[in-house]
């Protein structure tokens, strides 16, 4: 039978840690503690050191996860001179993101002073995903007295460098909750850095020819809409415009940090049907998440490591005999029957659909489970994600004989990797593999990857129950 | 710990024991469950 293949996989970082005290965690804490604005500012990374990071290199395919075992720890203390781009994507720069924040803005919100927005408009110029006439918008900086004007009027200020003013975000309603400048900021940055990921669709790597998709499929964490329909959503539409996929339409799927796998599975499913051709799974970064774990990051006089919004795109097209497949028979569901026990979602969402596909855990070269960078969320006491649901993934393959107990690091070893994605919530959920999983497929190297994501439905307090979805790759037999 | 009567706030985490499971098991040792919450701190 044929499946759908994964055609392309692109991921983009933007570096963005003047927005970190726009974070959820940081725009609550720095009312009520004084210090805490200071203990961020200070502790911010340049570019250099967010490019150089080794996790950051792993994103954009630089380096594979295996190659982070060999770096001395800490990791943001051990980096060497990288490239900003890499066979999966780029690192964006604070200031060249805020003007392709200020291109994506269609209701001149996001306005910048009028020197910086030149120099930023020399600066994309020379990027080579983008179109001399999309430019424009830069050309309509303000005075920085404007800007100040429009702080005093209750905007955001925006800044570069340690504390240079250069732009202001503004509210879109006077008095609607779900238009103000926060909340826009934060779906800005989604749109422009999950467009921006489709951007790189069309670079020379990957080609993928623009007229031939019809959907994209949006899988942010971001909630689009206004006061009569707080998460209207189709930020897929608004991406797909904004990257220039003109043939496309679009909407979003919900599912918590399993979006993305949702997004896939249902994307899939699409081109399956024989309903599109092909069809983008696209999810921008979270402003939200950023600096969620600062107080952590401070009190071990670590910088601010999530200072980068994370974004994905994923081609998916009907059978070409050559890219990796997405076998639609083995994906992994978690019902509302399923218990929400880590052991019964491994349960649900790995071992019951390798079984009605006739394999073993064994017969999985690679799991991609929750990514989590460790050097994030230990300093906070929230752990190693991945490592624990690694753990929890060998010890479920003890108990069905499929190893011994002695063999449970060695599975750990081979069949996992270390965390390496920024705390994004969805980016973390597995996706960031894709890329890598597709690159060893194509190689060779590689015969099946299972990829499996988690969601927190309880956190929306609509129901106490938790989520989950897997799919898996395989090579293309031709 | 005797539970019997007493009242529980049962607070879970989503990669360690939920929330509804510390309640479930509570509840079968006669606890009263007044709030069941789980978290996500990643």
């Amino acid at each position: 039978m044929k499946y759908p293949v994964v055609k392309a996989v692109t991921l983009v970082l933007a570096h963005v840690p003047h927005f970190a005290r726009y974070g959820s965690k940081p725009l609550r804490e720095i009312p009520r503690d004084e210090q805490a604005l200071g203990q961020i500012e200070s502790a911010l990374r340049s570019f250099d050191q967010a490019r150089d990071y080794a996790p950051h290199q792993v994103y954009i395919g630089n380096m594979r996860p295996e190659a982070l075992a060999a770096i001395e720890k800490p990791w943001y203390a051990h980096t060497k001179t990288s490239d900003r781009f890499g066979p999966h994507g780029e690192i964006i720069p604070e200031d060249e993101f805020y003007g392709l924040m200020a291109i994506a803005d269609q209701f001149d919100l996001f306005r910048l002073e009028k020197e910086f927005a030149a120099r930023v408009r020399e600066r994309l110029s020379e990027h080579p995903l983008i179109k001399p006439e999309e430019l424009k918008p830069l050309d309509k900086g303000l005075p920085l007295e404007q800007i100040e004007t429009m702080i005093g009027q209750g905007a955001l200020p925006l800044f570069v460098n340690g504390g240079t003013l250069v732009g202001a975000m503004r509210s879109g309603h006077d008095e609607d909750d779900t238009l103000t400048a926060n909340v826009l900021l934060e779906n800005l940055a989604c749109k422009a850095s999950g467009a921006w990921a489709m951007r790189h669709l069309t670079n020379e790597r990957h080609g993928v020819d623009i007229s031939q998709v019809d959907y994209v499929l949006g899988c942010g964490e971001e909630g689009v809409g206004d006061r009569y329909q707080r998460a209207g959503g189709a930020m897929g539409k608004a991406m797909a415009e904004f990257a220039g996929f003109s043939e496309a339409s679009g909407s979003d799927v919900k599912a918590f940090c399993a979006a993305p796998i949702h997004a896939t599975v249902t994307g899939a499913s699409y081109v399956q049907s024989g309903l599109y051709r092909n069809i983008v799974v696209a999810g921008g970064g979270s402003l939200a998440k950023l600096g969620m774990k600062f107080r952590g990051h401070v009190k071990h006089q670590m910088p601010i490591l999530e200072d980068v919004l994370g974004a994905v795109a994923i081609v998916i097209g009907p059978d070409d005999g050559k890219n990796p497949v997405i076998r639609l028979d083995g994906v992994g569901i978690h019902r509302v029957k399923h218990s929400s026990s880590p052991p019964a979602m491994m349960q649900a969402l790995v071992v019951e659909p390798l079984e009605r596909m006739g394999h073993r855990m064994t017969d999985v070269d690679k799991f991609a489970l929750e990514l989590h960078n460790a050097e994030i969320t230990e300093p906070a006491g929230s752990g190693d994600v991945a490592l624990t649901n690694y753990k929890t993934l060998a010890g479920i393959a003890v108990m069905r004989k499929e190893i011994v107990r002695d063999e449970m690091d060695a599975f750990v070893r081979e069949r996992g990797m270390p965390g390496y994605s920024p705390t994004q919530g969805h980016i973390a959920a597995a996706v960031p593999f894709l890329g890598h999983a597709r690159d060893r497929m194509l190689n060779g190297e590689m015969q099946r990857a299972m990829f499996v994501g988690k969601g927190s439905l309880f956190l929306g307090r609509m129901t106490n129950l938790s989520d989950g979805m897997s799919f898996v790759v395989e090579p293309n037999g031709g | 710990m005797e539970l019997k009567g007493r009242k529980v706030i049962a607070l879970g985490e989503r990669d360690g024991v939920p929330g509804t499971a510390i309640a479930d098991l509570v509840k079968t040792a006669g606890a009263d469950v007044v709030l069941t919450l789980t978290q996500c701190y990643v």
